[in-house]
């Protein structure tokens, strides 16, 4: 047991190393354009894995996670936002509002905070749902968000841009935040909280049985979800600069949820490997669709095709692979080093939870 | 214009709107009734229809023509959808599916926007449809009329239907049970196939009235009559039918109300209003109006 901890301490912070490496040389020597990427990466990092601990652990398949992801992106913005700015973008802001500037962190965890208290409040009614009413009733509340967006003008510009927010994200605060968020939910997952919500997911009625009060667990899930999204709104809004309501929207739910299921629900290294694999291949995709040269053939650019192929590979995932690309495994980082023993393989895949009833 | 006569004005709006709600929701109940699938694509045939529709229009086919060539090609489509995207996952847990659906979404919608450009186009009303009826001081357009004629004569027809055919029987007996339905030799394939052609064929008829309504289609305008929908068969009871009627006219009669109640400043914010209502309809009827209270067997 202790060789197999140390060995999985070790495989963690050997991986960091990379990580911080790897980062190292994207921010040292890559174009604008790879920064850019991975960027987006980490973003979409914190997204897909803050929404698999609910989806993925409790089984309440939430489709809000968007309006969460607005929630924080606006707080944040509206707080950094230069007084200067303020007072021409958004001259009806309340006064307290309109001077002050906050720093950064702080406003994206006002962002995250709000956010989690508006999902603790709207969680106490969402949560008792089931199967795909909640499934509905999330998308209702991402639709609420929609509509407040776009028509509290004095607070969001309502319609219109949002624009001259700060670039303040940077590759280091987007890893940072992204590598928290999977620390913090991968912590959740194997403590006795997470075991409730991998309880209530997979037999609701013996969790309950048991004594697992299914709101608590649920609850739980939805709030600290709500929360990084928020967070990945504040770090989006700041590396656009400029966005309006709709890009908290519909496709995004739908791209993040690519993500997810591609990966694998109840898997967070599956997260991590959906994301990746979903945002090079529409990159891919994106920078094709401008158009190939291939010498002796040239494909016309055909734009929107990246979005009809990147549809037509997630159903073809949803049949041939169900449970994403790990299967709901994790994957086992450990295993990559000498001398592992069995018994701690076996512990790490017990706690995937791959075998679940349809 | 007195109380008595803005009331019947506005009923009278909300019966029209709803029963174009009511044609949705029955397309979705009946999938989602037999099938577990809440199919979201069930939106984009509402684009498909109005398309194929104008298309005909413009190469010169009559209005009634282009009408029975829209509500045929969202038919088709709908079909298509079934066999290509939804038997291979049939049986999937209820999430899968509905994910399903929501990738055909975006390769319809993208498909169209590629075909037809992003930007919308105006629908022409037939010379019919644009007058409106007037007496005793109020007015009723004649697209209302209409809408609420259709959904009154294809509610009788698909009561009988149900009750009375061989297929009806079928359909009723799959959405109890797919498994004893497949044991007592009924064929769930030509079931389920019927199911989509008919909400297909209402998806197509909902897309014509409501492009002559609205006056312009575009590519994505299927999303929020698709979410109405939803909407109604949720209050009414997913998968029940006389619930998605039901829900239609409620959802249409809440619509109406909300406009006519909340201060002007709060009416941009009507759709939010509608959708916590139906949260907080759902706290108290967890399945809907009409839908079951039966708890899960264990």
């Amino acid at each position: 047991m202790a060789t197999a901890r140390r060995s999985n301490l070790l495989a963690v912070l050997l991986s960091l190393l990379i990580l911080v490496a790897a980062l190292l040389v994207v921010d040292l020597a890559a174009s604008a354009y790879i920064q850019r990427v991975v960027m987006g990466l980490g973003i979409s990092i914190i997204l897909v894995v803050s929404l698999n601990l609910l989806n993925g652990f409790t089984g309440v398949f939430s489709l809000g996670q968007v309006g969460f992801m607005a929630i924080g992106a606006y707080t944040a913005a509206i707080l950094t936002l230069p007084i200067s700015l303020k007072s021409v973008n958004l001259p009806e802001l309340p006064a307290w509002l309109g001077e002050v500037q906050a720093p950064f962190l702080l406003a994206t965890l006002a962002g995250a905070i709000l956010a989690t208290v508006i999902a603790f409040l709207v969680g106490l009614s969402l949560m008792r749902l089931t199967g795909p009413y909640v499934a509905v009733a999330t998308l209702g509340f991402l639709v609420i968000v929609q509509v407040i967006l776009i028509n509290w003008d004095r607070m969001t510009r309502g319609a219109r841009t949002f624009s001259g927010v700060p670039p303040y994200t940077t590759l280091w605060w987007v890893w940072g935040w992204a590598v928290l968020t999977t620390y913090v939910v991968w912590r959740l997952v194997r403590s006795a909280y997470g075991r409730r919500m991998m309880a209530v997911r997979d037999n609701e009625v013996a969790a309950q049985a048991l004594g697992v009060s299914v709101m608590r667990a649920r609850l739980l899930a939805f709030c600290v979800s709500a929360f990084f999204a928020a967070i990945a709104g504040s770090l989006w809004a700041h590396f656009f600069t400029s966005f309006s309501p709709k890009a908290f929207y519909f496709a995004e739910t739908f791209s993040i949820i690519t993500m997810l299921v591609i990966g694998g629900m109840g898997s967070i290294s599956g997260s991590i490997v959906g994301v990746v694999f979903v945002t090079l291949l529409s990159e891919i995709l994106r920078n094709a669709e401008r158009g190939i040269n291939l010498g002796f053939l040239t494909i016309p650019p055909v734009y929107g095709a990246s979005q009809i192929i990147m549809s037509v590979i997630f159903v073809l995932a949803i049949i041939f692979r169900p449970k994403g690309l790990l299967g709901g495994r994790e994957l086992d980082l450990g295993r990559l080093l000498p001398g592992r023993n069995r018994r701690a393989e076996a512990e790490s895949r017990a706690v995937g939870g791959d075998e679940r009833p349809s | 214009m007195n109380t008595i006569q803005t009331l019947i004005q506005q009923t009278i709006n909300a019966v029209s709107i709803g029963s174009l709600y009511a044609l949705m929701a029955i397309g979705l109940a009946m999938v989602f009734g037999i099938l577990r699938l809440i199919n979201f694509a069930h939106g984009d045939l509402i684009m498909v229809g109005s398309y194929a529709a104008l298309l005909s229009l413009v190469l010169g086919a009559p209005f009634w023509a282009a009408g029975l060539i829209g509500i045929a090609a969202s038919t088709i489509v709908g079909l298509a959808m079934e066999r290509v995207a939804y038997r291979p996952i049939r049986g999937a847990p209820e999430v899968a599916m509905l994910l399903t659906s929501f990738a055909v979404t975006i390769f319809l919608e993208n498909i169209a926007i590629l075909i037809f450009s992003p930007t919308p186009r105006a629908f022409p009303t037939p010379p019919i449809l644009s007058g409106a009826l007037e007496f005793g001081g109020l007015r009723i357009s004649a697209v209302d009329v209409l809408a609420i004629l259709v959904a009154a004569v294809v509610l009788v027809l698909l009561t009988f239907f149900i009750r009375r055919s061989e297929a009806g029987v079928g359909m009723r007996a799959a959405s109890q049970d797919l498994l004893a339905a497949r044991l007592m030799g009924i064929n769930i394939n030509r079931v389920i196939v019927m199911a989509f052609a008919i909400g297909s064929a209402l998806a197509g008829v909902v897309g014509i009235l409501w492009s002559i309504r609205v006056g312009k289609i575009d590519p994505l305008m299927g999303f929020y009559p698709v979410l109405k929908a939803f909407v109604a068969s949720v209050i009414g009871g997913l998968g029940s039918l006389p619930g998605a009627v039901l829900g239609g006219y409620v959802l249409g009669f809440l619509e109406i109300l909300l406009q006519g109640l909340l201060p002007s400043s709060l009416t941009p914010y009507r759709d939010a209003f509608v959708f916590i209502i139906l949260i907080v309809l759902l706290l108290f009827r967890p399945n809907g109006i009409l839908g079951s209270t039966e708890k899960e067997k264990i």
